[in-house]
């Protein structure tokens, strides 16, 4: 309907609201003195598409788990949605995260799988079956219900894990690499499936990515990331209507956002190259 | 070479039917040509049936003997399941002890492992002296043979976790107790019926050793009585055919486990 919202108006609408995530100065130096991550600035508003773009090694998992609460900083804070990690299910929102491999559980079927976090939070049998199904034909997995995971394709299994994820309803879904593993068309696919999730449901989703194209495609903004020690070094809004269509993928400003994000990033890896040499 | 190998990839199904068929019909195949030769070169070299007996005359005598064997056979039978059986149920329980910490895992595996390199045949005599009844005696000393396969293994399951399967527990506020029965039992399992397939062997060997330390006849003799008597009595078909019951139940120990494993585990491992 009225999908040609400028992330803009969105952006400024959310302005009023409180951020979903902030990041506070919030540093990581690993048990074994590995320097993982500078401290980091960073506040998301709600509703945000915010891509995650670096070199290898730059932090980016280590900054997705310390937002899920999975890592703690070794210093700074981080909020979500005003509160201590830790305390977000007080306030009723909810998280998920999408890991880069499927994890699911080998010896369950996809239904199974998919209802796992309903059953964790204790919601009764027939409502988690009937949110679990509609999960599973949202990501176009409805007749393979009662397979098992192995028996699926990668990219198969990977919509089972983004169902098992938006069957919790989150507020917040961090994803990581989801879809680094798979051959290009399954992962535009995917893409075009993530977004019009998102456009729906109007949650704030933070998503890793090796992939320039999968970033300017996707998101209002783009946090560009730089190794040893791993930083954020630029941050670079998409300032695009949604719904993006195959047409912005070969617009020359789709080519003007993906050069300059290029250049980010071949200069964010640069020091990498030399120290390689 | 790639006609066959062509074709036998083409037709997958076929070829599955045909592994099943092989891996029984050719041991069996191998095996009773095994015997013929045995037979043969017995008969024709005229081994004295004190030294080697055909195996004509094993299968015979075991015909005759069947009830004493027989009896003999459920006596060892009873105590290979009993001491299986307590295996099992220590080797899973110290296992959940071991996992519940590093540090508990530390300062007892060592001994897990003293238990399992001391010999049972020198610590069975002790064993037998100490637990006053004779069957409880050879149950522990069974038991102790086949404890560690059991521990090993079902901690190194409990243990194996995806660390991100174990992250996604974390990340929905899940309850230890949720974690064991949702994620820990079921990781393990796989290593688990390992661990029973190794120990049920070595129950049944642990069961033979502990009644020929112990050595007594009477009612509840079992296999290994028969074999030290049939030995004494220079029987030597006898303790072929008493020999030859050891290795069937043991198979047969093993067939049953394997059988147990895939029913358990069904599609979603294939150990
Ligand atoms: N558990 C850990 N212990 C010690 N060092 C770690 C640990 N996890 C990550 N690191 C280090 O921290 C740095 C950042 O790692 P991280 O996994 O966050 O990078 P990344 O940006 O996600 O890389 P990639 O794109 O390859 O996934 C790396 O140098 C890595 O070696
Ligand atoms: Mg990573």
């Amino acid at each position: 309907m009225d999908h040609a919202v400028s992330d803009l108006t969105r952006l400024s609408k959310d302005q009023s609201a409180i951020p979903a995530v902030e990041v506070l100065s919030a540093e990581m130096v690993y048990p074994n003195g590995t320097q993982a991550l500078l401290p980091v600035d960073l506040s998301v508003a709600e509703g945000e598409f915010i891509s995650l773009l670096g070199p290898s090694g730059c932090g980016k998992s280590t900054l997705l788990k310390m937002i899920a609460g999975l890592l703690e900083p070794s210093d700074g804070r981080l909020q979500l949605w005003r509160k201590p990690v830790k305390s977000l299910i007080n306030t009723g929102r909810k998280l998920a995260f999408v890991f880069q491999s499927p994890t699911l559980m080998p010896w369950a079927s996809v239904h199974s799988n998919v209802r796992l976090p309903l059953d964790l939070e204790g919601i009764c049998r027939a409502d988690a079956d009937q949110r679990v199904t509609e999960a599973l034909n949202l990501v176009g997995l409805g007749n393979f219900a009662d397979a098992v995971p192995r028996a699926l394709s990668g990219g198969m299994q990977m919509r089972v894990s983004i169902a098992r994820a938006l069957v919790k309803q989150p507020d917040l879904l961090l994803m990581d690499e989801p879809f680094g593993a798979l051959d290009e068309i399954t992962r535009f696919k995917l893409d075009a499936e993530v977004l019009n999730l998102w456009l729906e449901k109007r949650l704030t989703i933070m998503f890793v990515t090796h992939s320039i194209h999968e970033a300017v495609f996707l998101s209002t903004r783009v946090i560009m990331m730089a190794a040893r020690p791993g930083r954020v070094v630029e941050q670079i809004v998409i300032d695009e209507p949604y719904p993006r269509t195959a047409d912005f993928m070969v617009s020359p400003r789709f080519a003007r956002y993906a050069k300059r994000l290029q250049d980010s990033l071949l200069s964010a890896s640069a020091g990498l190259e030399e120290e390689a040499v | 070479m790639s006609a066959t190998t062509m074709r036998a990839a083409t037709r997958p199904v076929k070829r599955a039917g045909n592994r099943r068929f092989r891996r029984l019909i050719l041991p069996l195949f191998v095996g009773i040509v095994l015997v013929m030769v045995w037979q043969f070169l017995v008969t024709a070299l005229k081994v004295p049936t004190y030294l080697v007996p055909t195996p004509l005359l094993m299968f015979k005598t075991l015909v005759t003997e069947f009830v004493p064997l027989g009896l003999a056979l459920l006596s060892t039978l009873k105590i290979t399941l009993l001491s299986f059986a307590l295996a099992t149920l220590l080797g899973v329980l110290i296992s959940f002890v071991f996992v519940q910490s590093e540090v508990i895992e530390e300062a007892l595996f060592p001994f897990a492992v003293l238990l399992q390199v001391t010999p049972i045949v020198a610590v069975a005599p002790l064993i037998i002296i100490w637990v006053k009844n004779q069957t409880a005696a050879m149950v522990v000393c069974a038991s102790l043979v086949a404890l560690f396969p059991i521990i090993s293994n079902t901690t190194l399951g409990l243990r194996s976790i995806d660390p991100d399967l174990k992250s996604y527990f974390t990340l929905n506020n899940s309850t230890r107790w949720q974690q064991l029965v949702r994620l820990r039992i079921p990781s393990a399992l796989p290593y688990f019926f390992g661990g029973l397939r190794i120990s049920s062997g070595l129950a049944l060997i642990g069961a033979v050793v502990a009644e020929f330390v112990a050595g007594t006849g009477g009612a509840g003799a079992g296999l290994a009585y028969e074999i030290l008597q049939s030995g004494f009595q220079l029987n030597i078909p006898r303790m072929f055919a008493a020999l030859l019951l050891i290795s069937l139940t043991g198979v047969a120990l093993f067939a049953v486990m394997a059988w147990l494993s895939r029913l358990a585990l069904g599609s979603w491992h294939s150990s």
